[in-house]
């Protein structure tokens, strides 16, 4: 490898290992996010540029932020000096940053999380955000994971650092009194970049684990973070299942094809997060992920521990998604009948449009209007071709 | 039951978006239309040109009145139609929701009153 390829492989290792701390540091003072990512976007520059000639610092992430927290110095300098501010505004808000050792760098992603997930930023954007300014990912990676056009997606991007910036939006981790409040927030959008998986094989979702791990470790005691990261080990083991030509559901998948060694990790997540007595959405998630998982080891799925589990889960978060999953686990396990009665009781206005529920009412009734009405709200090609595979072959 | 889905968008010129961006949305398009073909309920799709290329013609004053550029000059213009045959409006807001133009303009979901077919039109259904 030339020095050169050297150096931009460690640039590009820095990148991914060390960019959301450092933008963390670096737009905490001045809640610029923008001016951080400039910053930061400037030093990697002069890294690729200088690392061949003088060598990889000892210390890349140290350099890194010790040149762009001098360009943002310089910037708000001139600034100040354009405008005419008095010089202490210039002279006192990067005063924080100065005070940074760069030999020990502290650990200020989760402020950055809390700020991305905060009630003031639109919870659409939460999850983009997170990827851009935590994982370093483009507006044109995020847009794609999205199905989104990049210009649409880089301008909500561009919107809501604004909004952190103008509304004053603290990068702070809550106090435990708040933390009730403002955690699930975070966790839902570290969440949403899981799901978008479902929009077809993007690489987001290990990230999206990453994140949450990195999550709960550094708030270390709080169950739904360690809940959430088991939730997204569990689920990244099967992802292989869910990348071919067709459509296979949970229950029917290949267990030779999950990942053995995540899922014994998720477990462990699991059982971690289950020691503090405090159960949880995404704890209950992650356990129905295990009774799948552990089809694997048993041959068969223990419905009546789903049927429990989504009954949990009803009665914390009661989505219309919770409830037709509770309708098909009570169909598995006290039959059909009074699977459709726990269907029929559903009183959700969207339960009309909703596909799942019309798939889990063609499962247990056998209806062909209900296969037909399912499949016409089938958009994704795959499950379409599944669903009316199951037409033709289903005799009951 | 037939429905159009009508597109409006704000216009864009190729130069305007960028070759990139140009790939992109067509890209976008391409997916999306493929996926109707794929479902069996696809029964046409139209981008059309900007407005700039459009002429109306009337003959409503008695004389015949060609103009350029459009009837109407909004800030979003028509800009494509897909024509989709689904069982129901549910169906049919499945399919406007992936249409690549929400998330830049308006997906309008028009449903059919009569269709020309074979020779002549189907039953007209008076609402």
């Amino acid at each position: 490898m030339s020095s050169t390829d050297e150096a931009r492989a460690a640039a590009t290792l820095a990148a991914r290992a060390s960019y959301g701390r450092l933008v963390a540091i670096l737009a905490a003072p001045t809640r610029d996010i923008p001016a951080a990512e400039d910053a930061l976007a400037d030093a990697f520059e002069r890294a690729l540029r200088s690392w061949p000639q003088v060598g990889v610092p000892d210390n890349p992430e140290g350099w890194l932020l010790t040149v762009a927290r001098n360009r943002v110095r310089d910037a708000l300098r001139s600034a100040a000096h354009r405008t005419a501010a008095p010089l202490t505004d210039a002279a006192t808000v990067p005063a924080d940053l100065l005070e940074v050792d760069v030999d020990a760098i502290g650990d200020k992603r989760l402020e950055l999380l809390f700020a991305c997930a905060h009630p003031r930023v639109d919870p659409p954007v939460r999850t983009p955000l997170m990827l851009q300014v935590v994982l370093g990912f483009d507006a044109r990676e995020i847009a794609r994971a999205f199905a989104v056009p990049t210009a649409t997606m880089a301008q909500r991007l561009v919107r809501a650092k604004r909004r952190i910036k103008g509304a004053g939006v603290p990068f702070a981790v809550p106090t435990r009194a708040d933390m009730p409040e403002r955690l699930p927030p975070v966790l839902e959008a570290i969440y949403g970049a899981y799901a978008i998986d479902f929009l077809g094989g993007s690489p987001l979702p290990d990230e999206a684990r990453f994140l949450a791990l990195t999550t709960a470790v550094l708030l270390g005691d709080e169950p739904e973070a360690w809940g959430l990261a088991a939730l997204l080990t569990l689920a990244q083991a099967r992802a292989s299942a869910r990348t071919g030509d067709d459509y296979v559901p949970l229950s029917e998948q290949d267990v030779a094809t999950w990942d053995r060694a995540l899922v014994a990790e998720g477990e462990s997540l699991l059982r971690r997060a289950a020691a503090f007595g405090r159960p949880g959405r995404f704890q209950l998630e992650a356990a129905i992920q295990s009774v799948h998982c552990d089809r694997a080891r048993t041959g068969t799925t223990d419905w009546a521990a789903l049927r429990r589990l989504y009954a949990a889960l009803v009665a914390l978060t009661p989505t219309l998604g919770a409830r037709t999953a509770l309708a098909v686990a009570i169909g598995r396990v006290d039959g059909a009948r009074a699977g459709l009665a726990a269907l029929d009781a559903i009183d959700d206005p969207g339960i009309g449009r909703f596909q799942p529920a019309w798939a889990a009412r063609a499962e247990l009734s056998g209806d062909p209007a209900a296969l037909a009405k399912a499949i016409s709200l089938t958009t994704d090609p795959r499950v379409r071709r599944w669903l009316e595979s199951r037409g033709l072959s289903d005799d009951r | 039951m037939r429905y159009t889905l009508l597109l409006h968008y704000p216009e864009m010129t190729a130069e305007e978006l960028g070759p990139e961006a140009l790939a992109e949305g067509m890209a976008a398009f391409d997916a999306y239309t493929k996926a109707l073909d794929a479902s069996g309920v696809l029964i046409s799709a139209e981008v059309l040109q900007p407005v700039a290329h459009t002429t109306t013609v009337s003959l409503a004053s008695g004389t015949p009145v060609v103009q350029d550029g459009p009837y109407a000059d909004t800030k979003e213009q028509l800009g494509g139609t897909v024509v989709i045959d689904v069982p129901d409006l549910d169906a049919a807001l499945a399919w406007a929701q992936q249409a690549p133009p929400v998330h830049y303009g308006t997906v309008e979901i028009r449903p059919s009153a009569t269709h020309f077919a074979d020779g002549a039109w189907t039953a007209f259904d008076f609402q």
